[in-house]
């Protein structure tokens, strides 16, 4: 019997509620005490299709999927064919008893057809076909010998909590049926199991696209403009449902250009704004972004990446947009990048965005993925340390217009929004006070604000170097190094950013325990940089390798182009799915191989 | 309102205009003072947003708080500024490039929004500052650099796609009579809501056709004919539609019973959000995360 370490996936049609089944068993098992990894993957379309949501359980804490499953959940028949090969050996395939499934293809690949009479107990208990998903996952449990108590918490969760709740009632008689019948069939065959962990924590299930809005929340952000898109639209909604509880603006824009620009105009009246979109959206917001960079505004902008060109992949993942997001922009003007790799580190670096953007007046870009945002974990809630982030707010040279006490002591010589300073940054006093009125320009202006007519070369080049300056500060004061993950003398150094930090931990580790020195350095800040320590650091590895999801190696490039120093190799995964260990394990040996 | 007394002299930019002789931008310029002088509002009370162009320009000639932006971005700007801080007057001024060109989809739907906003529209029916090409609005046949053959495409009514789009006050203007030109902006400042006021502005270096004495010749107001009622949609729609020999200007149409874009969210009811306290209260954030358990 192996406890508490196995993968399931869930595999159906679009509408079938794969992706509701999948996240509302990962969470009965998270609070069953045990850690859950959930990655979904669906396709640009409403109905149909072939969608999947897997879930990987063990009592440690997990950051990536595997390719390979123990226990396939079908939904539908293509799910049997599409996924087979997952299985591993002796693990079984879960599929109602009416569709027509090869089960001497099940048994000749090594694992155990299951069909049960999923269908039959959902009309027959009750009374609807349509709770088949819940007769799915109960089965599962049931074959698992996981407590059905806490699938029957989530039921209760989802279909209405009080007593007498006739769907949820009839929802858990399916699921006791379901449960009992695959538990007898199934159990004695299927050595994988479920087991509450006692006294464990309660833990928060919650993806990386949540994690960055209860960052954006925990850090004052009361504005939010955007235009849907996918993998954005998640946070986007999040921040909806979110805004009359905690006052904040949420508007549905025209398009993307309009989301940034209302963001623009939020923050320039003091306001902490962000808008959220995927490369495409982001493609439309470049002409904003450079406004905001002219104007010194500070916005955050969280982008989403999914695979391009043009609209790509819509629905699957990729970290294509970095040298994008790094040039973006006619004209050269300040800007932050940064990358969290984790759902925790989501929720801090989100918060942080704003204190960046602030404190150095620019816009500020926070990237994800499709990936990263919809993969869920089981977390800690004292990981999301909302007290800390509140101490931490750092609105940076920011008077608001109504501390008048504070604009009379400030401006006794009158106003400069753009003030030359030795920092390059400008106290910055929203419109709105007698003694502080002013006039922007997206051209290049004069210390007051206004548009400077005569184009002095003079002007010019001290509003450069004040803007720039600020670039030098960020990257001394406030930006972080690449950090480094497993063993210090490496074979090897798998060096990447954003949320290949789950795969490649895990890889680490792996190739660790088999007898390789390797260890990842992870990228959260992207740009500014200090590239001399950079370097340093880059300097002291004996080998480095990059791993990204794109077809060119971005960040290598990006490093080549700050340090001089070119990869050993580059593992590349373009193909619109995720990286995970193995694959990062197979191809590293290719690379090497080819060193 | 505010009631504070406002001179002209309080308004004046220590920027000089760099507008040719004769523009008509200087007829706006001096309209919106005296319009700021008639409503006693001070110049930190205004917030003006301008796009790219001669005429956006303006928030540099004028004492008051502005933001100079892009070319046909001032409308979305304008909102969020405006969301962020709705005590404040915002006004918008840009080109019809600006509006009914290249921002044109940002211009339709501020119209279903209703922010009070007032947003002028320099009309001079040619691109000014590119040197000479047509317009969105330049009547068909408009012979430019662009179009030597004359233009092939019907004008922009702004008019009429304002009424079509909801829009809650609807003006024309003309820059060569600054006084009714400043009269329509205090109204449409002291509007409830969305206004736009489109402005006939001579541009006296390319635009040969559409000059002073063109405009002078054909158009009358619409507030001297006794008969007519701005609440009148119909009405409007018909006078929006007039065009040749008379050409109509003042105040088209106006509805003073819909709500504004600020007072149906809910966030902004108690002060504006500037002003809102941040971050929000822990215990409120520590319950957001109990229902992610």
């Amino acid at each position: 019997m192996i406890k508490n370490d196995v993968a399931f996936k869930l595999g159906g049609e679009a509408g079938q509620g794969v992706e509701s089944s999948g996240m509302g068993f990962a969470k009965a098992i998270a609070r069953a005490g045990l850690y859950i990894f959930g990655v979904q993957d669906y396709m640009s379309r409403i109905r149909g299709g072939h969608n999947w949501y897997q879930v990987r359980v063990a009592e440690r804490q997990l950051y990536s999927h595997e390719p390979h499953i123990q226990l396939l959940i079908a939904f539908d028949e293509r799910t049997v064919s599409e996924h087979l090969h997952e299985v591993v050996e002796g693990g079984g395939v879960l599929y109602d008893d009416t569709f027509k499934v090869d089960a001497d293809a099940i048994k000749a690949h090594g694992a155990i057809p299951m069909p049960m009479p999923l269908l039959t107990i959902a009309e027959e208990v009750g009374g609807n076909k349509l709770m088949m998903n819940t007769a799915a996952v109960a089965a599962a449990a049931g074959i698992m010998e996981f407590d059905l108590s806490y699938i029957e918490q989530v039921i209760r969760d989802n279909f209405g909590r009080r007593k007498g709740s006739d769907i949820a009632d009839r929802n858990i008689r399916v699921a006791d049926a379901a449960y009992e019948e695959a538990r007898k069939r199934y159990a004695h065959l299927f050595e994988w199991k479920l087991e509450a962990v006692p006294n464990a924590p309660q833990r928060m299930v919650i993806n990386g696209n949540q994690a960055l809005g209860f960052g954006a929340l925990a850090a004052g952000c009361k504005f939010v403009a955007s235009y849907p898109m996918t993998p954005a639209s998640s946070l986007f909604e999040f921040m909806c449902a979110q805004a009359r509880r905690f006052g904040i603006v949420v508007r549905q824009t025209e398009d993307e250009i309009s989301g940034l620009l209302h963001c623009i105009g939020a923050a320039h009246a003091g306001v902490r704004a962000f808008a959220c979109t995927s490369g495409g959206g982001f493609s439309l917001m470049v002409e904003s972004l450079s406004l905001a960079g002219s104007t010194e505004t500070p916005v955050v902008i969280v982008l989403a990446q999914r695979p391009g060109p043009a609209t790509g992949l819509p629905t699957r993942t990729g970290q294509e947009d970095l040298l994008f997001a790094l040039h973006a922009g006619h004209g050269e003007f300040p800007r932050a990048v940064v990358a969290p790799g984790t759902i925790e580190q989501c929720f801090y670096e989100m918060a942080r965005a704003f204190n960046l953007a602030e404190k150095y007046q620019m816009p500020v870009i926070v990237f994800t993925d499709n990936f990263l945002a919809n993969s869920i974990r089981a977390v800690e809630p004292e990981a999301f340390d909302v007290q800390k982030v509140a101490r931490e707010i750092d609105r940076g040279k920011l008077i608001l217009p109504h501390e008048h006490g504070k604009i009379e002591q400030a401006v006794t010589n009158g106003y400069r929004r753009y003030e030359f300073t030795e920092d390059g940054i400008s106290l910055r006093i929203p419109p709105g006070h007698p003694k502080a009125i002013y006039s922007v320009a997206g051209e290049e202006h004069l210390p007051e604000g206004f548009i400077d007519w005569e184009e002095t070369a003079e002007n010019r080049n001290r509003m450069m170097q004040k803007r720039m300056r600020k670039m030098t500060v960020a990257a001394h004061a406030d930006m972080r190094l690449p950090e480094f993950y497993g063993p210090d003398d490496a074979e090897v150094t798998l060096v990447c950013w954003g949320s290949s930090y789950g795969p490649v931990l895990e890889a680490v580790d792996t190739l660790n325990r088999n007898g390789m020195r390797a260890n990842m350095l992870h990228f959260v800040d992207i740009h500014p940089l200090d590239w001399d320590r950079v370097a340093d650091i880059l300097g002291s590895c004996r080998s480095w390798v990059a791993v990204e999801g794109n077809y060119t190696g971005q960040l290598a490039r990006w490093i080549r182009m700050n340090t001089g120093l070119k990869a050993d190799g580059v593992i590349a995964r373009y193909d619109g799915r995720p990286l995970n260990p193995t694959y990062i394990i197979e191809h590293l040996n290719r690379v090497l191989t080819r060193v | 309102m505010a009631t504070a007394t406002v001179t002209m002299k309080e308004l004046q930019s220590p920027v000089e205009p760099t507008w040719c002789p004769g523009c008509g931008d200087y007829g706006i310029l001096n309209a919106v003072k005296r319009a700021m002088v008639q409503l006693g509002l001070r110049p930190h009370e205004v917030f003006f947003v301008s796009g790219i162009g001669c005429g956006s320009k303006l928030p540099d000639y004028i004492r008051a708080n502005g933001f100079n932006s892009l070319h046909g971005r001032p409308v979305p700007i304008a909102q969020g500024f405006k969301l962020a801080h709705h005590d404040m007057k915002v006004i918008i001024v840009d080109g019809d490039g600006d509006n009914y060109g290249i921002g044109g989809n940002h211009w339709l739907h501020i119209m279903r929004r209703n922010p009070d906003i007032t947003h002028i529209v320099q009309n001079n029916m040619v691109y000014g500052l590119t040197k000479g090409q047509y317009a969105p609005t330049s009547m068909k046949g408009y012979v430019s650099t662009t179009s030597p053959e004359g233009t092939i495409e019907w004008p922009v009514n702004p008019i009429a796609i304002a009424l079509a789009a909801g829009a809650t006050f609807v003006a024309r203007g003309f820059s060569g009579d600054p006084k009714h030109l400043a009269d329509l902006i205090a109204k449409g400042i002291q509007h409830k809501g969305y206004a736009l006021i489109d402005v006939f502005q001579p541009c006296v270096i390319f635009n040969r056709i559409n000059t002073y004495d063109w405009f002078r010749e054909r158009i009358y107001k619409l507030d001297e004919d006794p008969t007519y009622d701005p609440r009148d949609r119909d009405a409007a729609w018909e006078k929006a539609h007039e065009w040749g020999d008379r050409i109509p200007v003042g105040v088209f149409y106006i509805n003073e019973d819909a709500p504004t874009l600020e007072e149906q969210i809910p966030a902004l009811a108690e002060k504006p959000l500037y002003q809102h306290e941040i971050p929000p209260k822990a215990e409120e954030l520590e319950a957001l995360k109990r229902a992610f358990m």
